[in-house]
């Protein structure tokens, strides 16, 4: 049929400059079992060969994965603005730690309390949000999380402002979770389930749905897809990676207090998720990484390295407007 | 005999028009204090192109999302094969087979082609036919098989048309809602997408099509209706409709 745009073919328009090559060639199977298996490998070894200190951040890192990767869900996969992903993180530490240290119940017959308690507050942020739009969506979401941080400094239950202490380590098979290597190893096979969930909630029927719904909520609508059940269903899927990571992050500590769930912690880990790419896995994990090792490497700064920090995001958000490993190459 | 005018006349009788597949009564519509349509009824039946004509903002892309439940109703009703869907969600609207093509195409942005065509099949379980009906809209629109791996955006407007229509036809539609489906387009391919609502409709979609080319729509659809400041006022047989050329020009405003 007779048309007056001219058709570029298919392979040209693939292509791209130097960076989307490099980044295209992880994509071939092979090669992406290949990296896979290094990653793993590197993974198991580090602790190893590095400083306890060193440890204890690579630790803090995979924590943010974790959470990277839950809010990157509904981020990234489902298009919706969450300004207050630390309140999920929250619930998920605060209900493990009331449950085992105020009613001794058993750390693992606890998790599906602390993940179902999770999903809960998915639901109550998710209903009433739904039918708003970005900026709106952003206010009430940022609410939520505040709502939840300082409901966590005022009850009794969690401690008050001085939140929760001596929660007790976990067992496993006699087994006690407590030195850094242990909680490394933790964070490290959350992880990797976390990325293992990515990876199939984004080749879902669902990982669709968010997809379509993401692109135009009316167009998916008009096509059968209940916009409703979609969203909510992101919004319980970060909740449940959030209350992992916090699940495992107040055992890990063994105390935790309001101020670990700020709104400057909700701002951190959507940095980490903008920073890298929204809506692609390996994108997210490199944010999540820089985040907390970004501040770390640039101890030799002294007072200034915050601020040199700061600009070094500026300058990677000029150059990488979608981020540095972003979903689609546009 | 003269098309029927709704406001005082009675309506032309639609058992000459078979089993009425798709109702509306006494509809009324607001966007906030604004009343967007005017206690409209219209009727489309089985296996017809039925055409809503009218000027901008006459309500006729309204009615079509009043239908497809994109815009709510506060009084009448809508009714699909005898049951009313007033109250259904757009997202269940859909799934009983009534497909809305809204006007300025909606097309899915930086996904291919072919993931906006999996779109429209997205309720479809059944893989087999999923495959089958892409191969289907492929055929009707060869364009697409060869665009599937492009970004749909780079598409030109008369392909997003397609595109669009293609994407309602994986779902695999009873009734087809069609909002504005030439404009913006050359004439060619107007004449192009109007040969393609002919075919759909010969093999057996209902079509209820909105169009301010009245010229062009009146010589496709079998049945009209002429909507104006949100309520309808005329309708009839869309061949008596074309021959009244005064009524056509009173109301359609055409000059040619």
């Amino acid at each position: 049929m007779a048309d007056s745009t001219p058709s570029t073919p298919p392979d040209e328009e693939r292509r791209g400059n130097a960076v989307q090559r490099f980044y295209a060639a992880f994509e071939s199977p092979p090669r992406r079992r290949a990296l896979h298996l290094l990653l793993l490998a590197i993974l198991v070894v580090t602790p190893w060969l590095a400083s306890q200190y060193m440890t204890v951040i690579l630790t803090n890192a995979l924590l943010y994965v974790v959470l990277c990767l839950g809010l990157n869900v509904v981020v990234g996969y489902a298009g919706l603005l969450d300004l207050g992903y630390a309140a999920f993180f929250a619930v998920g530490a605060y209900t493990i730690g009331i449950l085992t240290q105020q009613f001794g119940i058993n750390f693992w017959a606890a998790i599906p309390f602390a993940l179902a308690a999770a999903a809960l507050a998915g639901v109550i942020i998710g209903g009433p949000t739904l039918r708003l739009r970005s900026d709106y969506l952003a206010i009430v979401t940022l609410g939520f999380g505040e709502i939840v941080r300082f409901s966590a400094r005022n009850l009794e239950i969690t401690g008050g402002a001085s939140g929760l202490s001596h929660i007790p380590e976990p067992t496993l098979l006699g087994w006690y979770i407590d030195s850094a290597i242990d909680f490394y190893y933790v964070f490290a096979v959350l992880a990797v389930l976390a990325y293992i969930a990515s990876q199939r909630l984004f080749d879902s029927r669902l990982g669709r749905a968010w997809r379509y719904v993401r692109h135009d909520e009316d167009a998916a609508e008009a096509m059968g897809i209940n916009r409703v059940a979609v969203k909510l269903a992101a919004y319980i899927t970060g909740a449940i990676f959030g209350a992992l990571g916090g699940i495992f992050f107040a055992v890990n500590l063994g105390a935790i207090s309001p101020e670990s769930f700020s709104f400057q912690q909700s701002v951190l880990i959507l940095l980490a998720v903008v920073l890298g790419g929204m809506g692609k896995i390996p994108g997210v994990i490199l944010g999540a990484f820089i985040v907390v090792l970004g501040p770390e490497l640039l101890r030799d700064f002294g007072t200034l390295r915050l601020l040199v920090f700061a600009v070094l995001l500026l300058l990677i958000m000029l150059f990488r407007p979608s981020g540095i490993w972003p979903e689609k190459r546009s | 005999m003269t098309p029927t005018t709704t406001a005082d006349t009675t309506v032309a009788p639609t058992s000459s028009r078979g089993e009425v597949r798709l109702s509306i009564t006494d509809v009324d519509a607001f966007y906030g204090r604004i009343q967007a349509l005017r206690g409209v009824s219209l009727d489309v039946c089985r296996g017809e192109i039925v055409t809503l004509l009218g000027s901008n903002g006459a309500g006729k892309s309204t009615t079509l999302k009043t239908i497809s439940g994109l815009v709510r109703t506060s009084r009448g009703d809508i009714q699909l094969e005898g049951q009313s869907i007033k109250r259904l969600a757009a997202h269940q609207i859909a799934r009983r087979g009534v497909v809305h093509v809204p006007e300025g195409r909606r097309i899915l942005r930086g996904l291919s082609v072919r993931e906006n065509l999996e779109l429209g099949a997205f309720t479809v379980r059944d893989g087999a036919l999923r495959g089958r009906r892409l191969a289907e809209v492929y055929a009707l629109f060869p364009i697409l098989h060869e665009r599937r791996h492009q970004d749909a955006s780079l598409l030109s407007g008369g392909q997003q048309q397609m595109l669009a229509m293609g994407r309602a036809l994986m779902h695999g539609p009873s009734v087809m809602l069609l909002d504005e489906p030439s404009m913006g387009l050359a004439p060619k391919l107007v004449t192009e997408i109007m040969r393609i609502i002919r075919r759909l409709n010969e093999a057996g979609t209902t079509i209820l099509l909105v169009e301010q080319n009245a010229r062009l729509a009146l010589r496709l659809a079998h049945y009209a209706y002429v909507i104006e400041n949100g309520a309808i006022r005329l309708q009839g047989e869309a061949a008596r409709l074309r021959e009244d050329a005064s009524v056509v020009k009173a109301y359609l405003g055409l000059a040619e």
